[in-house]
This record gives C-alpha cells, structure tokens and sequence, in this order.
C-alpha cells in the first residue's frame, strides 16, 4: 500500500471536492457528560491538500484531532464518523488504531521537550515508530533514523541520535518529533500548534520544513494554530472554528478577500499587518462559551458586533458563498456593507 | 566526576564520624558505664578499677580519639560485660536480622510497587480507592499492634505458626509480614502518585501517538519514568534496614539487631552500642551513595553536563 506513491500524486492533483477525500468527519462529536466540546462536526481532507484549522483556546480545534485518532480520555465521549478512506476509525479496536497512529496519521504536538521521553535517546524514540510501522530494526533502523534526522535538518545526526531531549534546542527537539511522525510514512500529518513553543526565527524555520516535507512526501496536512497568519503561510483551505464548530471555512484566497464571518473578520483584526501603518489591534471583546453556558443560537452571538434577533434564535448553518467558501453567519451576505458603515 | 565521587565519599565519612562522635559522647555523659555495669552497691576500688581498665577514666576527647584510632587498625573494641570482641557478636546478630529483613524488603516491594501501579493504572476507580485503603490502614498501623494481632490469630487461636523466636523458617513468618505491611504500603502511596504524574505527562500522549499499545505505553514509557521517585524510597527503606526492625524484633522475640541495641543500650555496654551505630550509619550513608548513583542511571538529566 505504500508504494502505491503515484496513485496519490494523481489524486492530489485532481479538484479535492470531487476525490475520495482522505479523511472525512462526519457529525464528529465530542462531549464531556451531555454537554459537546465538540459539536457535529463535518469536514473533508483531500489527499495531499494542507488545511488550516484556526480558533482560540478552547474552540474544540485540537480535542478534534485526538479524538479521530481515539487518544482522549474515557471520561470523553466520542460520537460521529471518521472516514479513513471509508474505514470509520472512531470506536475502532486499540489494535487497529495502533496502525493508524503513527502509521498513516503522523502527529505532531505543541511543547517539543515535553512531548519526548526524557529519559530516551531521541534516536531510540524514533526507532521505535520505524520498528512499529516499517518494521525496521538494528541497524537498518538505525540508518533510516539518521537518513530522517538529515531530511528534517538536523545537523550531525548520526551523533544527535544519541542524545537526549534536555541535550538539544527546543527547535531540534520539534524537529525530532517531525522526524518521528515522518517514521511511519504518513498520508496525514496533524500538526498541533508545532511552533507555538518556540521562538520566532525557529518559527519561521519548522513551518518551512513542515511545507517542503508536505509537498516532497505528498502528504495532507492538517495545521493546527491560534494564529491566523502561520496558517495562512501553507495551507490551501482554511478551517476557523468557534465553540466546537466551524463557523468558516473556504480557500485561504478567499477567506482573506473576503472574511466572511465576523469571528474570522475579529481574527484577522487581531493580527498585525506589517505592510501597513502601525494601528491600534482590534480585540474580539468577552471569550469562548464553556460548553455548559452555549447560546441557544450563534455561538458567537454574544460577541459579535453584528449581532441581530434573529441569530440567538436558531444555530446557523454552513451555507455556500462560493464553491469553495462556506460560513455558517446568517449575515454572511450583508458583511462586506455592513463593515464598510460599522457594527450596528 | 572523579572530583564529584571524592566529595561525596569525603562528605560520607564525615556523616558516619559526627554519627558516631555524637553517640559516643551520649553514651558516656548519660550515665557511668562502670556503675551500670557493676551496679550501683560496687565498691568504689572496683569502680575505679573497671574505669582505669576500660579507659573511662581519661578525657572524653582522648577516649574518642583511642576509640577512632583503633577503628581504624580494624578493633572495634570489647564489650564492657564479657571482654568478647564486639565484631563476631554483632556480625551474627546482622545476619539473623537480614533473614526477616531481606524478603520482607522484598515483598514490599513487590506488592508494594505492583500494587501501586495498579491503583494508578485504575485512578479514581472503586479499585484504586480499595488499594489505597489497604495502604492507609497499613501504613498507619504501628508494627507492635500489627504484630501482636497476627501473633494472637495464627498463634495463639489458629496455632498454625510459633508466636516468637528463631527455631525454624516458619517463625519467620510473621514478622516478615509485619515488616513487609508497613513498606508495601509507603511503596503503594509512591508508586501511586508516580505513576498517575507520569501518566499526565506529553509523551505520554506522544508514545500512543506514535502507535504503541496501551501495555507497551506503560511499560516502556511510562514505568521508566515512575521509577525514579520510587527507586529513592527503595534506597532509604535499605539505608534503615538493619535499624528498622527493633519493635518488631522484640515482638516476636527475634535474636537480631534489634534485640541487641535494645539490650546493650540498656546494659550501657558502649562498645557494642558504638559498633552497632557505625554499622548502621555506614549502612545507611552506603544505601544514600547508591540511590544518588542509581538517580543518574535511571535520569540522564542528572548526569553532569553534555558529553
């Protein structure tokens, strides 16, 4: 199966909407007792495409993916689908879970030393995703861990193998961790908020390293970030979720020509705009509902600065603005006036 | 490194010589050995006669300094009672008190360490309540209550098992059971908490992230990681293995260690007393050096600097 590298190349090439996407959720909920942190979620992965997924804390963005890939807690439970090229994995066997973790879905998490073992080489850890996955051992494993320390950048890597996570830069630990999410030859990389622990010129680096990988390895990726702009930088759609749902989503093109919720307009205020004269930041006023005090309507109905009866009444939907621009704001239509005049 | 073993060896004999600087002169400004020895109606010429004999009768510091200089030509003096050379009588009792102590440590472990981590692995559960219930009540109960419990049950209702003594293995029974309660419990609580911190951690979510099965998440992530709080209560529970066993000891009559600082203490036979606590002291010093070293093994972020 993996070899079957050019069947992917051709697919990824084709209009995401009408492939077999690669993942798709359907209805994915997640809930703590009866109330959802997540709630019904729907979304397509198309093979090789990189989507965004934007939100504040505690919009539901990353509760998402450790649910599909079965990793949250008893205490959570999970209810919906999770196609993986029709095999619904949500309440699939520990065994065949094992699989797709770290097998065809690589993760990626925020905190770099603290996501390692501590008192394992780094070189071992990544072994260990060879020998689960490939099947790999000894020495050949050994080989690979190297041949993938050099793919993502780590400079002397045949003696970086044998080091511990204390021993290197944070930097050279997310690089670790990207190493060892490759190990598995993912078709999937979820990369959870990877440059949120690191400083800024380390930044710029790993998402760099992030795109090359997606685009020389083929592989969809899907990235997790609170900030707009990172996502912005490599991804072909954008995600933006509020309160466990996605209240926008569409291209990046479009979505930054015409933001077409007032959660993503308050977004992009939030961030600066280098190009431009230095202004004051716009702030998104109140915070995300927690999941036992939701509005009957809009989540974000009481922040938003367009606000009318109508949307505390009923959840809105995601309507189409565009074939590949959907928002789920009743006034989506009337947005671009209504910011020209001001909130009302 | 070399620098930092001298120094922890340096800092271990200074522990072991104020310890035994610190008896010596308790044991000698307490009360006259020559008069508890003789007893108090002892004619004073037969008093001054023990005291000159025995040295008692020169300054403590020159006493201290005979006392150290003859450790180290390897004489650890006579007992003031029968002029018998105080090593073999203590190195036998040593050994009497190491067959309860060996697999009572043991079996703490064990099923203390075991016990623990399934408590963990079943955290906030009715299971893991049940264990750490178990482990209070261990923990709690004094040895002597423990002891005299089980003497009253197996011995003296059942009758299955002697009440005290050493004549054969099966009296060994019961005070290892008594000593093991007590370290199984203190391990439960550890290795409890170790785990269930651990548990917590990223990497934990990393290594099923990666594809491991739970079972091999927590045997080779997770257990490695728990083990270094744990190995440190392993490591003071041998440091005080040849002390430990006084009360239960005299419980069960048991002819150790024990029995023996209880007797010499009261009989003011210094010599004995000394060579006990340097035993001690060293043993404890010894167990301190080991966990320090283990540390290192089991931690590579202690180990000194970048290689």
């Amino acid at each position: 199966m993996k070899g079957s590298r050019g069947d992917r190349l051709s697919s990824a090439d084709r209009d995401p909407a009408g492939a077999t996407p690669l993942l798709e959720l359907r209805g994915l909920t997640v809930s703590v007792g009866h109330l959802p942190v997540v709630a019904g979620l729907n979304l397509k992965i198309a093979r090789g495409e990189a989507v965004g997924i934007v939100g504040e804390s505690g919009s539901g963005k990353s509760v998402t993916w450790l649910a599909v890939l079965g990793l949250l807690p008893g205490s959570l439970a999970v209810e919906g689908e999770a196609l993986l090229e029709a095999e619904n994995i949500i309440g699939a066997s520990e065994q065949r879970l094992s699989q797709v973790r770290g097998g065809r879905v690589g993760l990626i998490f925020q905190d770099p030393i603290s996501s390692l073992n501590p008192v394992q080489r780094v070189g071992a850890q990544v072994i260990e995703a060879l020998r689960l996955h490939r099947g790999l051992r000894g020495y050949a494993a050994r080989t690979e861990a190297r041949r993938l320390f050099e793919l993502v950048g780590i400079p002397d890597a045949e003696r970086r193998l044998d080091r511990y996570p204390h021993e290197l830069s944070g930097g050279q630990n997310q690089r670790v961790m990207i190493a060892m999410a490759l190990a598995g030859e993912p078709e999937l990389l979820v990369a959870d908020e990877p440059t949120t622990a690191l400083d800024v010129t380390i930044q710029a680096q790993i998402l760099a390293l992030i795109e090359r990988l997606r685009r020389e390895m083929n592989m969809s990726l899907v990235l997790i970030s609170h900030d707009l702009s990172v996502v912005a930088e490599v991804c072909d759609r954008i995600v933006v979720m509020y309160a466990g749902q996605i209240m926008e989503t569409g291209s990046t093109r479009s979505l930054f020509a015409s933001p077409s919720h007032p959660y993503t307009k308050g977004l992009l205020g939030a961030a600066p705009v280098l190009a431009q004269k230095p202004q004051r930041l716009a702030s998104i006023r109140g915070h995300v509902p927690e999941p036992w005090n939701m509005p009957p309507g809009c989540p974000f109905e009481p922040r938003c600065p367009y606000a009318m009866p109508a949307c505390s009444a009923a959840r809105p939907l995601l309507s189409n603005l565009a074939p590949d621009h959907q928002s789920a704001c009743i006034r989506a239509g009337e947005l671009p006036a209504l910011a020209r005049h001001g909130p009302t | 490194m070399l620098l930092f073993a001298t120094k922890r060896v340096a800092r271990a004999i200074l522990t072991v010589l104020i310890v035994v600087g610190c008896a010596f002169a308790a044991l000698r400004l307490s009360s006259d050995p020559a008069l508890v020895v003789l007893g108090p109606d002892a004619p004073p010429s037969a008093v001054a006669a023990f005291r000159a004999a025995w040295g008692l009768d020169q300054p403590l510091w020159q006493q201290f300094f005979y006392y150290i200089a003859g450790l180290l030509r390897g004489e650890f003096g006579r007992s003031l009672l029968n002029g018998a050379d105080v090593l073999p009588l203590v190195g036998s009792r040593v050994l009497v008190t190491l067959e309860i102590m060996i697999p009572a440590l043991a079996i703490g472990i064990l099923v203390g360490v075991s016990a623990g981590a399934y408590a963990a692995l079943r955290h906030n559960t009715p299971k893991d309540r049940l264990v750490m219930m178990g482990a209070v009540a261990g923990f709690t109960v004094p040895h002597f209550v423990l002891g005299l419990v089980l003497v009253l049950i197996f011995a003296v209702h059942l009758g299955w098992l002697p009440s005290g003594g050493n004549d054969s293995w099966r009296s060994a029974i019961l005070p290892v059971v008594t000593l093991s309660t007590g370290w199984a419990a203190v391990l439960a609580r550890f290795t409890r908490s170790s785990v269930v911190e651990v548990l917590g951690q990223p990497y934990i979510r990393t290594a099923s992230a990666k594809g491991l099965l739970w079972r091999a998440v927590i045997i080779r992530h997770a257990l490695p990681n728990a083990a270094i709080p744990v190995v440190t209560t392993i490591g003071f529970m041998v440091g005080g293995l040849l002390a430990g066993a006084v009360v239960t000891e005299s419980v069960f009559s048991w002819p150790g260690l024990g029995q023996l600082i209880v007797t010499s203490v009261a009989a003011r036979d210094v010599a004995v007393v000394q060579c006990v606590l340097l035993l001690v002291a060293t043993a404890m010093v010894l167990s301190n050096m080991t966990v320090d070293f283990l540390y290192t093994l089991l931690d590579p972020r202690l180990r000194g600097g970048r290689h």
